[in-house]
C-alpha cells in the first residue's frame, strides 16, 4: 500500500511538471511579454532593458533551469505587469472562485445524484424521461448562452437579481446557478446509466432472491456498485473547482481565478499564467489522488491488486 | 506419416503485475512442450481453464512468438510475426474460436467477410469472387439467400457456418479450431461437429481441435493430448485414451462427464482446484490433487514416456521401457 | 399435495411470448430436472414464478407454495418465500456475488433476514455453513472478497448462502455450466450430498442432459417455451418419446461409439416473435404429419408412464445405448 501511494505521488509530481515544461515553452513562443505590457510603439532602449531585467535575452533551457530553480525553493516569479509576488496575486483570487465553485458543485452532487438514480430505479416513467430531457438541455447548452439567458430573465426583464459584480450574497446566485446547472445534467445522465448497469448485473438478481427488500438491495448491493464510477467523474469536478470559471467569471465580472487567467493571458504576465497553471495542475492532481484512494475504499479488487 | 507440424520445447511466460518499483510476476502459461501433427490428422487439446491449451493454439499458429522453444511447419520454422513471408503463411493456417459474434464484423455482410480473405491474398478477383463465395456457402451449409445478411440476422450455428467458410476461404492446410463448439447449443453443436468432420475428410485438412467439452473431442479426434498446468501429461490415440485413461488426471476427466442413464457412482471427484499457474506446485504439478501421489511426486518433475504405445507423464504408472530416440 | 404447483404459467416480454403455460408440480425432497436449449424458457420459469424478472416482463397463470398463490403476490410476501422457502444459484457464481462485499457479510445478510442472526451467532453459523459447503479454512476465508476466490468456490459461497435460509427448495439455475469439467463433478456431488443430508427439494435446470439423470429424479424437457416431455430420469432417459428429446440424445457424442458421424435435430430452433402454427417442433421433425403443422399437441398422459406432448410419440420401448466408462 505504500508503494502504491508513493508511486502515486511521483506520478502525480511528474503530470505537474509536464504541465510547467509545456506551458512555459508555449508561452514563450507565442509572443513577446516586452512587446505587449510595453506597447507597440515603446523605445527599443525601453524593450531591451525589458528583456535584460527579466532574463528574456538567455537561452530558453537557461531561462527553464532558473525557472525550475525558483520553483523549488517556492519562489514563483513576479508578476511582469504590478511588480507584486505572482503567488499572491493568484492565491488572493482563489476565495473569490471558490465561492461560486464550491457552491455550485453541492448543488451538483446534492441534485443530480440523486435525480440519476431516482429516474434509473423509475425507468421509463415520466419522471425517468423528464430527468434525461433535463440533463440533455443542462449539458448541451453552452454555459456562456445559459449565462446570457439568465441574465436576460432575472436581471433585466424581471429585475431580480444583479447582472455581475461581487457585492452581495444575490450577486452570486445567477453564476452559481449557471455553473450547476451543467453539471447537473451531466451527474444525473451519468449516475442513471451506472446504477442501471449495476441493477443488470447478476448480484443484485442475486441480492433479490435472498429475499432482501427492494430498499435494501438498492442500498445496500446498487448504490456501493454504481459509486464507482460515479466518483471519478464528481472527482473531475473538484479538479475543476478553481478552474472551471472562467467563462462564467468573466460574464458576470465576477473577480475570480478564472477573470485573472484571461487578463495574464492576454497581458503576456508569464510569471502570473506560469503560477497560475501551477495552481490549477496541482488541485487537478490533487482531486485524482483523492479519486483513486477513494477508489480503493470502494473496490476491494482494486485495494488487492494494490497491496499485492 | 510426414509431419506437417511439429512444436519442439515450447514455452510461453507472461509477466503481470507489474508495477513501478515491484518485480514483476512470471507466469508460465505453456511449460515445456513437444507436438507433432501428422498431415491429415485431428488432433484434440483437452484440458481445463488455465492449462493453456489456447495459448499453445496460438503459438502452433505463429500468431503468438514462443518465449523458448520452436515450431516448424513443413518443417520450415515459423517466420517472425508481421514480415512478408508470415503474412503468406495466414493464408495456409487457418483459426477457429468460440465466439463466432466476436470473430465477425457486425457491420459486413456475410458474403463480404468470406470474400475478404480472397482479396487480401489475391486469391480470385471480380465475378471470380462472388462464384467463390456462394461455393463456399454452399459447402458449409448457408442458403444462397443468406449472403446479404448481417452477422446479428443469423444464429449462433450460423455464425459459426460463417466463420468456417471465411477460414476455408484461402484453401488451408492446417487449421485450428478453439473451442469451435462451446457456445451451441447441443442439436446445432452436432450439426457443426458434422460439418467439420465432412470438411476435414474431403480435404484431408490437418487440425489441432482444443475444447473442454471430451465427448466433441472423442467423437473428432485421432488422437488426444491433455494438458495440466502448461504440460502435456498424456497423449495417446482418442480410441484408447478415453476407453483406458492412464494419467489419474485424465482418468479424473473421463469419470467427470455426466452420461446421461448414469448417476453419480464411481465418478472420481478430485479434491481442490486447478492451481494458479503462477503459483505452480512442485515436483508434478497435480500431485495435490492426485490419489496416489506419495513424497517423490512432490519433488519430481515426472518426464512424458513412452507407457504401452502411448505417452504419459506419471511417476506412479508401471515403468514401461523406453522407445530408444 | 405438492409443495410447488405452477399452473398455466405464462410469460411475455414486450409483447412477445416466450413461456406458453407451464404446468409443474415439485414435491418435498423432489429432485427434478428442467432440460432444454438456450431460449427455451427453462429459467425464465423459475425467475417469474419468484418475481425476478425485470419490470416489463407480463406474467399470467398461478405459481402457488403450501397453497400461497405467489403470482401477483405484495413485495414482502414475495421476500418472505424467496430464500426462505425458495432459494436460488445461478450460472455464473463469479459475477453472482457481490463484488464490493466480503462474503461472510453476503452470507449473515441471509442469517438475518430469515434466521434472525446477528452479530457473533451469525458469524458462525456462517463459518460453519461454509466449512459444510467444503471451503477450506473458511474462519478466515470468510473475509475475503468474491474476487479472491475462484469460479468454482463461488458456487460453494453462494450455495452456502442459499442454504443460510434453510429452504425447502433450491433452484439450481445451470450451477456448472461455466465450470471445468472436475469442478462441475465436485459441485454436482456437493449439490447431492446436501440434499441427501438436508432433505431439500431441487430444480435442476441444465442443458446438460447428463448432469441431469445423474441428480435429478424426474425431468421435465423444455421446447420454445412449453414442456415437451416430462417423466421420471429412468424411463425418460432409457426410451425417450418426444422426437425432440430423442433428438437431443442422439445429438451428444457418445464417448464409446467412437467416430461415428453424430445425428444433428436439423434446423434451428424457432425464434419466439415468428414461431411456426401448430406444434413448435413440427419444422425439424422427422416424424411430422400435416395435422403436427396445424395444431399444437397438448401434454398429455402416456399409457407407459410419463406425459409428451406429442401426435406420435415414439412408442418403440428400444432402450438407449448403454453408456459406461472403464476406469483403469
Amino acid at each position: 500500500m505504500l508503494r502504491f501511494t508513493l508511486a502515486k505521488i511521483a506520478r502525480a509530481g511528474l503530470t505537474i511538471l509536464l504541465v510547467m515544461t509545456f506551458a512555459f515553452i508555449v508561452l514563450r513562443m507565442s509572443g513577446d511579454p516586452a512587446q505587449v505590457l510595453l506597447g507597440p510603439d515603446a523605445p527599443q532602449d525601453a524593450v531591451d532593458a525589458f528583456r535584460e531585467r527579466w532574463g528574456l535575452n538567455d537561452p530558453l533551457w537557461q531561462q527553464y533551469l532558473a525557472y525550475l530553480q525558483q520553483i523549488l525553493n517556492f519562489d514563483f516569479g513576479i508578476s511582469m505587469r504590478d511588480q507584486s509576488p505572482a503567488i499572491d496575486l493568484v492565491l488572493e483570487r482563489v476565495p473569490a472562485t471558490l465561492a461560486i465553485t464550491v457552491p455550485a458543485l453541492i448543488l451538483k452532487v446534492c441534485i443530480g445524484i440523486p435525480a440519476g438514480v431516482y429516474a434509473a430505479l423509475h425507468r421509463d416513467s415520466i419522471a425517468d424521461r423528464g430527468v434525461i430531457m433535463m440533463s440533455i438541455f443542462g449539458f448541451t447548452i453552452p454555459s456562456f448562452v445559459l449565462a446570457l439567458v439568465l441574465v436576460l430573465v432575472f436581471a433585466v426583464t424581471l429585475d431580480w437579481l444583479p447582472s455581475g459584480g461581487q457585492d452581495t450574497w444575490r450577486h452570486a446566485i445567477l453564476p452559481i446557478a449557471t455553473l450547476s446547472i451543467g453539471g447537473i445534467g451531466i451527474l444525473a445522465r451519468f449516475s442513471r446509466s451506472a446504477m442501471i448497469e449495476v441493477l443488470g448485473q447478476p448480484y443484485i438478481r442475486t441480492a433479490m432472491a435472498k429475499g432482501l427488500p427492494w430498499r435494501e438491495v438498492v442500498w445496500k448491493h446498487a448504490l456501493p456498485n454504481a459509486a464507482i464510477p460515479i466518483i471519478t467523474l464528481v472527482g473531475f469536478m473538484v479538479g475543476a473547482l478553481i478552474a472551471g470559471a472562467v467563462v462564467v467569471e468573466s460574464i458576470f465580472s465576477w473577480p475570480g481565478v478564472g477573470r485573472l487567467i484571461v487578463v495574464s493571458v492576454s497581458n503576456r504576465d508569464l510569471a502570473v499564467v506560469q503560477c497560475l497553471l501551477l495552481v490549477i495542475a496541482a488541485s487537478m492532481v490533487l482531486a485524482n489522488l483523492c479519486v483513486d484512494f477513494a477508489y480503493g475504499l470502494l473496490d476491494p479488487r482494486l485495494r488487492q491488486k494494490r497491496t499485492q | 506419416m510426414s509431419p506437417l507440424l511439429e512444436a519442439r520445447g515450447l514455452v510461453q511466460q507472461y509477466t503481470s503485475g507489474k508495477s513501478l518499483f515491484g518485480k514483476p510476476d512470471i507466469v508460465r502459461a505453456v511449460d515445456g512442450i513437444d507436438l507433432t501433427v501428422t498431415r491429415g490428422e485431428v488432433l484434440g487439446i483437452v484440458g481445463e481453464s488455465g492449462s493453456g491449451k489456447s495459448t499453445l493454439g496460438r503459438m502452433l499458429l505463429g500468431l503468438e512468438t514462443p518465449f523458448s522453444g520452436e515450431v516448424l511447419y513443413h518443417g520450415q520454422p515459423m517466420p517472425a510475426p508481421r514480415t512478408e513471408q508470415w503474412r503468406r503463411l495466414r493464408a495456409q493456417m487457418q483459426l477457429i474460436f468460440q465466439d463466432p459474434l466476436a470473430a465477425l464484423d457486425r457491420r459486413m455482410t456475410i458474403a463480404a467477410q468470406i470474400a475478404e480473405p480472397l482479396e487480401i491474398h489475391g486469391l480470385a478477383k471480380g465475378a471470380e469472387v462472388t462464384d467463390r463465395v456462394a461455393a463456399l456457402m454452399a459447402r458449409v451449409g448457408l442458403r444462397r439467400d443468406q449472403a446479404d445478411r448481417y452477422p446479428h440476422e443469423l444464429s449462433g450455428g450460423q455464425r459459426q457456418r460463417v466463420v468456417i467458410a471465411r477460414a476455408l476461404a484461402t484453401n488451408p492446410g492446417f487449421l485450428v479450431c478453439d473451442e469451435p463448439v462451446s457456445a451451441l447449443d447441443v442439436s446445432i453443436q452436432a450439426q457443426v461437429v458434422n460439418l467439420l468432420r465432412d470438411l476435414q475428410e474431403q480435404d484431408g485438412l490437418t487440425m489441432v481441435f482444443i475444447s473442454h467439452d471430451l465427448k466433441v473431442v472423442r467423437n473428432i479426434c485421432d488422437r488426444v493430448a491433455v494438458m495440466y498446468l502448461g504440460r502435456v501429461v498424456e497423449e495417446a490415440p482418442s480410441d484408447s485414451i478415453f476407453a483406458e485413461p492412464r494419467h489419474p488426471y485424465t482418468q479424473a476427466l473421463v469419470s467427470s462427464i455426466p452420461l446421461a442413464g448414469q448417476g453419480l457412482e464411481g465418478r472420481i471427484i478430485l479434491r481442490g482446484e486447478p492451481p494458479n499457474p503462477a503459483a505452480r506446485p512442485s515436483g508434478c504439478a497435480f500431485h495435490p490433487r492426485c490419489r496416489f501421489a506419495d513424497a517423490s511426486c512432490t519433488v519430481q518433475v515426472p518426464p512424458l514416456e513412452n507407457h504401452g504405445g502411448r505417452l504419459a507423464a506419471c511417476l506412479k504408472l508401471p515403468r514401461a521401457p523406453r522407445l530408444a530416440a | 399435495m405438492s409443495f410447488v404447483s405452477i399452473r398455466d404459467l405464462k410469460v411475455a416480454f414486450d409483447g412477445v411470448r416466450v413461456l406458453h403455460g407451464i404446468d409443474l408440480d415439485i414435491g418435498r425432497g423432489e429432485a427434478v430436472g428442467l432440460v432444454g436449449e438456450s431460449g427455451c424458457g427453462k429459467s425464465v420459469t423459475w425467475l417469474a414464478a419468484l418475481g425476478l424478472l425485470p419490470g416489463k416482463a407480463r406474467v399470467t397463470g398461478s405459481v402457488r407454495i403450501e397453497g400461497r398463490e405467489l403470482i401477483d403476490a405484495r413485495p414482502g410476501e414475495l421476500e418472505s418465500v424467496r430464500g426462505a422457502r425458495i432459494a436460488m444459484i445461478f450460472q455464473d457464481p463469479s459475477s453472482s456475488l457481490n463484488p464490493v462485499h466480503r462474503v461472510g457479510r453476503q452470507i449473515t445478510e441471509s442469517l438475518r433476514l430469515h434466521r434472525g442472526l446477528r452479530g457473533s451467532a451469525a458469524r458462525a453459523e456462517a463459518i460453519r455453513l461454509l466449512d459444510m459447503v467444503g471451503i477450506p479454512s473458511a474462519a478466515t476465508r470468510i473475509d475475503l472478497y468474491p474476487h479472491e476466490f475462484s469460479g468454482g468456490q463461488c458456487q460453494r459461497v453462494m450455495i452456502a448462502m442459499a442454504l443460510a435460509g434453510r429452504p425447502d427448495l433450491l433452484i439450481a439455475d445451470e450451477p456448472t455450466t461455466a465450470l471445468d469439467a472436475t469442478i462441475q463433478a465436485q459441485i454436482l456431488d456437493l449439490l447431492s450430498s446436501i440434499r441427501r443430508d438436508t432433505g431439500m427439494a431441487m430444480v435442476f435446470i441444465s442443458h446438460d442432459l447428463g448432469a441431469v439423470s445423474a441428480v435429478c429424479d424426474r425431468a421435465s424437457v423444455m421446447y420454445a417455451g412449453r414442456i415437451v416431455e416430462t417423466d421420471n430420469v429412468a424411463r425418460l432417459f432409457g426410451a425417450p418419446k418426444h422426437p425432440y428429446t430423442r433428438g437431443l440424445f442422439d445429438a451428444i457424442p457418445d464417448l464409446n461409439a467412437g467416430r461415428a458421424r453424430l445425428v444433428p435435430v436439423e434446423g434451428t430452433v424457432p425464434d419466439p416473435r415468428n414461431l411456426p402454427q401448430g406444434c413448435a417442433f413440427a419444422p425439424r421433425c422427422a416424424r411430422a404429419t400435416r395435422f403436427c403443422t396445424a395444431y399444437a399437441p397438448d401434454l398429455k398422459l402416456q399409457a407407459m408412464g410419463g406425459k409428451v406432448a406429442c401426435f406420435h410419440p415414439d412408442q418403440s420401448s428400444e432402450p438407449m445405448r448403454e453408456t459406461q466408462v472403464v476406469v483403469a
